[in-house]
């Protein structure tokens, strides 16, 4: 089937609704509003960047742990999976996806309810006698937070690359007589590595540019480039053109760290989520 | 490979657990006798006879379903179109057109959704203005027609973010698929006289639909799960459930969102329960056969 | 051939989608001096028949949810109803344009804001003959000097909430409270720059409604060092901070005290020495808004007594509604926080609007608060 005609209505839909809005962000991020109203091009919003790099670097920190370890708890999950045999393996993709389904901010809000100074695991924890937990309004637990939500997009990549791979490729490691640790290190986990880069894109985009999770586990004390932003979108210091620069330059960094990334993996790129 | 042993097991069911328990809290909580989310004051079904009553909810369930519904089918449809139309193009084009199709995965869920906002309203007015100069022109005067292109936000700016931001993972799910196809199969369907539409459904598309049902599935979870586009681009006279979540989550979620959470999930899972079930009788059935010949 | 398919089907689309937008010259040539111009919102046509509807953002956990629906069956108008969780959440949604929401509820100083950028639309008080029953203390106030934009919906005072199990007595009284160390992580702070900075203002002697960059610097400072002892900055998470006993101290508004005193016994209020807020926030109309009709008969429903009293019952605040305050519970109507004396009074202040470079000091300094590390 080679047809590249019947791409071209999405590729005009991407021009209107992906490019276009792109160009608005870039109109805002160089221009602010005089007190008359009228606009004025500037690189204002720029200058006060360095300001913020406690927050960039906050950020970035707290979303490269998450990440790290989504890969440690993924992984293995991913693994142990595909080696399951019948119902759990078939069931495996839907049992992951599963909690995306009940409301982001409603599992966010029940860890709240989990980890409070008098929530279930205190309570727990202290009829058993041993000494309350402060996790509330930590950074810690603003990684649970994000640990909890995105370990799903690390799971599935690293799930479906490895289901993917050829069972005869490792029976002929086997047959050449490689251990099992052999196979997994000079085999399996080779071929799996495009699974786990994009899980790593898939879970550290969200993490550091989530605002949700660090007002609701964090008590907006550690303030994260996603805070950072909502405040100026949503009103709470409001300077869309100011939002705008800022988002502009974290997209930059994510996307220069993507690329990077990538280069590291292979040529083609692209994430592969099932 | 091997099986999984005790410890590989445990560490699956732990993880599962860290997955499901605070679903589970919720779950326990939508039969919760107290308002309060923090103490349990005996068990009650009062929260979903509320949840029947509660209008505002249901208002913003129905257009959840709705919009995540249409966008996961336009998307869906969509998304297969231009992946083999992707697939079909020029390595360097072809490259330009994936990287701006990973733009709405890759960008934070607050910048698509505020640029999106943004292009609306702008396009809004001047179309506004577009038909205001419209209508005071001769041409339109003699034709006695009135224009009024104007828009504010709604129902279908929410529908048109939520495709926006759903097709690329149908592309992404579907390509992989049709760099595995052979490009013969098709031909020979051609040669054996199929048109070009009977080959692309008998053939290709068989080929295809593992990857089409994985992007109509991350799709769905996508649009279902959204809050921030969301936010930005409904306008003021739809919500979806997630926004009105939003509005209460921070001071005390009323346990009729449990109980409503609870209904989706139990549905979901019954869904889950079924396919399952029915995949794996039509898996006994092909192996009878392929023992009886 | 796909490429033929594919562009009549667009065609065809875009017809359909432009034939909802062309319509013959007599139907609408009267309509268009009523809608606004170039303020995007020219779909709407204006509503000259009863029903229709009327699009309201309000406050969460604002009212009676039962209201809506008795509103709705009174007239015939169906209600959109959506919520925010602050004054400044609303404006960044409604400042950009695009929205066509017809009622909000904003505090006063965000009123006296929106007033001077020109978004509320000066209301036909014919259409609301309920305004009568207003507290005549609240008509024309400093947001709104001539009353031409809003009516008050619900009022009330701002203090300290505190738990009595967890605070000693001898440390309550002042807005000092809430920086003191012996209490370090029970402490919740107001999450929103006006009424956090204006705590801090209060305390330092200053007035809330200061001009003097200086003084909001140093509030902020201090607002800096107190971050390090905070649990953490709540608005509507501190019902479950104080009911459930996570926090010892935190601040917010009387009415929602006695709701969460109502969960939880052990919790008491005072109103600091140094001074607290009043604040009323108060229904108006957006500029441009489509159902301009429908959204005065909803804020004059609002005004009835059977309204304003379930929605008093639901959620505690302070009526402006004198009929209301007489059916109430003597017990709720002559409690002294919530219906002050002039005692009480005379330690308050209200918010006033600000001019625009105050304005956006508040913005960076409150980012700079904001952004400032702990760890």
């Amino acid at each position: 089937m080679r047809n590249k005609w019947i791409a071209a209505p999405y590729v005009g839909w991407m021009a209107v609704f992906v490019v276009a809005p792109l160009i608005v962000v870039l109109v805002y991020a160089l221009t602010r509003e005089a007190p008359d109203g009228s606009w004025y091009l500037t690189a204002e919003n720029f200058a006060g960047m360095a300001g913020y790099a406690a927050v960039f670097a906050r950020s970035f920190l707290l979303a490269g742990i998450a990440t790290v370890v989504c890969i440690l708890l993924g992984y293995p999950m991913a693994y142990f999976l595909s080696r399951e045999r019948g119902r759990l393996r078939s069931m495996a993709t839907m049992l992951i996806m599963l909690p995306m389904w009940m409301n982001f901010l409603l599992r966010t809000y029940s860890w709240v309810f989990l980890l409070e100074r008098n929530g279930f695991f205190n309570t727990l924890l202290s009829s058993i006698g041993l000494p309350k937990l402060d996790i509330i309004n930590t950074s810690g637990a603003v990684v649970l937070g994000m640990v909890y939500n995105f370990l799903p997009f690390m799971v599935l990549p690293i799930f479906s690359v490895i289901t993917k791979i050829d069972n005869r490729v490792i029976e002929a490691a086997q047959d050449l007589g490689a251990g099992s640790f052999q196979v997994f290190r000079r085999v399996i986990f080779p071929l799996s590595l495009p699974g786990v880069l994009s899980g790593v894109t898939m879970v550290f985009i969200p993490s550091v540019s989530t605002f949700v999770i660090s007002r609701l586990l964090g008590g907006g004390k550690s303030l994260l480039l996603g805070d950072l932003i909502e405040m100026q979108f949503l009103g709470a210091a409001y300077n869309p053109h100011l939002g705008s620069a800022i988002s502009l330059v974290m997209m930059v960094i994510v996307l220069v760290c993507m690329g990077i990334m990538n280069r590291f993996g292979e040529g083609e790129g692209e994430a592969v989520l099932l | 490979m091997k099986k999984n042993g005790i410890l590989s097991r445990l560490f699956l069911a732990l993880v599962f657990l860290f997955l499901y328990a605070p679903i589970l809290v919720l779950i326990v909580f939508s039969f919760n006798d107290s308002k309060s989310n923090a103490v349990w004051g005996g068990f009650t079904l009062d929260w979903y006879v509320q949840l029947l009553n509660n209008r505002t909810v249901l208002e913003a369930l129905q257009t959840t379903l709705l919009v995540s519904v249409l966008a996961t089918a336009i998307a869906t449809v969509a998304g297969t179109a231009a992946a083999i139309g992707f697939s079909s193009m020029k390595r360097r084009p072809r490259n330009a057109c994936l990287t701006v199709n990973s733009i709405p995965m890759t960008n934070a869920d607050i910048i698509t959704g505020v640029s999106m906002m943004l292009l609306f309203v702008f396009a809004g007015q001047a179309l506004a203005d577009f038909s205001g100069w419209l209508n005071t022109t001769a041409w339109a005067e003699s034709a006695n027609l009135w224009f009024d292109f104007g828009f504010d936000m709604g129902f279908l700016t929410l529908l048109i973010a939520h495709v926006t931001f759903d097709i690329p993972y149908v592309i992404v799910a579907v390509l992989p698929k049709l760099r595995q196809l052979d490009p013969n199969l098709a031909e020979a369907a051609l040669d054996l006289g199929a048109t070009r539409w009977t080959a692309f459904r008998k053939v290709v598309l068989p080929e295809l639909m593992p990857g089409i049902v994985n992007g109509l599935l991350i799709a769905f979870t996508m649009s279902i799960d959204d809050f921030v586009i969301s936010y930005f681009t409904a306008g003021s006279q739809v919500s979806t459930l997630s926004m009105y979540v939003y509005a209460q989550v921070r001071r005390r979620v009323s346990p009729e969102i449990n109980a409503l959470s609870t209904l989706m999930f139990v549905a979901v899972l019954l869904l889950l329960v079924v396919i399952n079930l029915r995949q794996a009788r039509q898996e006994q059935r092909r192996k009878r056969q392929a023992l009886r010949t | 051939m796909k490429k033929t398919l594919a562009l009549i089907l667009s065609l065809a689309m875009a017809a359909s989608l432009l034939s909802g937008c062309v319509s013959s010259r007599e139907e609408n040539t009267f309509t268009s001096d009523t809608s606004g111009n170039g303020t995007g919102d020219t779909s709407g046509e204006v509503q000259q028949t009863s029903g229709g509807e009327v699009n309201v953002y309000n406050w969460g956990e604002y009212i009676d949810e039962s209201v809506l629906e008795d509103f709705e069956e009174a007239t015939g108008i169906k209600v959109n109803y959506q919520m925010y969780d602050s004054n400044e959440t609303m404006y960044g949604k409604i400042a950009p344009g695009g929205t066509d929401y017809d009622v909000v509820i904003p505090s006063d100083y965000m009123i006296a804001r929106m007033i001077e950028e020109d978004m509320l639309e000066p209301l036909n008080f014919d259409n609301i003959p309920n305004f009568a029953d207003i507290d005549p203390e609240l008509k024309n106030p400093e947001y709104d000097p001539e009353n031409l934009y809003s009516v008050p919906y619900m009022w009330g005072l701002m203090g300290v909430i505190y738990n009595t199990t967890m605070v000693d007595e001898e440390d309550l009284g002042s807005w000092d409270l809430l920086w003191n160390e012996k209490y370090a992580d029970d402490i919740v702070m107001i999450d929103n720059s006006r009424d956090a900075i204006g705590i801090a203002l209060k305390r330092l002697g200053h007035s809330y409604n200061t001009t003097d960059t200086a003084q909001i610097t140093e509030a902020v400072d201090t607002l800096i060092a107190q971050k390090p002892i905070l649990q953490g900055y709540v608005m509507d998470e501190v019902f479950g901070k104080m009911e459930g006993g996570n926090a010892a101290i935190g601040t917010y508004y009387y009415g929602d005290y006695l709701t969460m005193l109502e969960n939880n016994p052990d919790l008491g209020f005072y109103i600091p020495e140094e001074g607290t807020n009043i604040y009323v926030d108060a229904m108006c109309i957006l500029k441009g808004a489509p159902n301009k009709e429908n959204a005065e008969a909803f804020i004059n429903y609002m005004c009835s007594t059977e309204a304003g009293l379930k929605n008093c019952e639901e959620i505690w605040y302070s009526t402006p509604l004198m009929s209301v305050r007489e059916e109430l519970d003597p017990e709720v109507s002559s409690d002294p926080y919530a219906y002050p004396d002039e005692a009480i009074m005379a330690q308050c202040e209200s918010y006033a609007g600000l001019p625009q470079n105050i304005l956006d000091l508040y913005d960076s300094e409150w980012t700079r608060l904001k952004s400032a590390s702990v760890d």
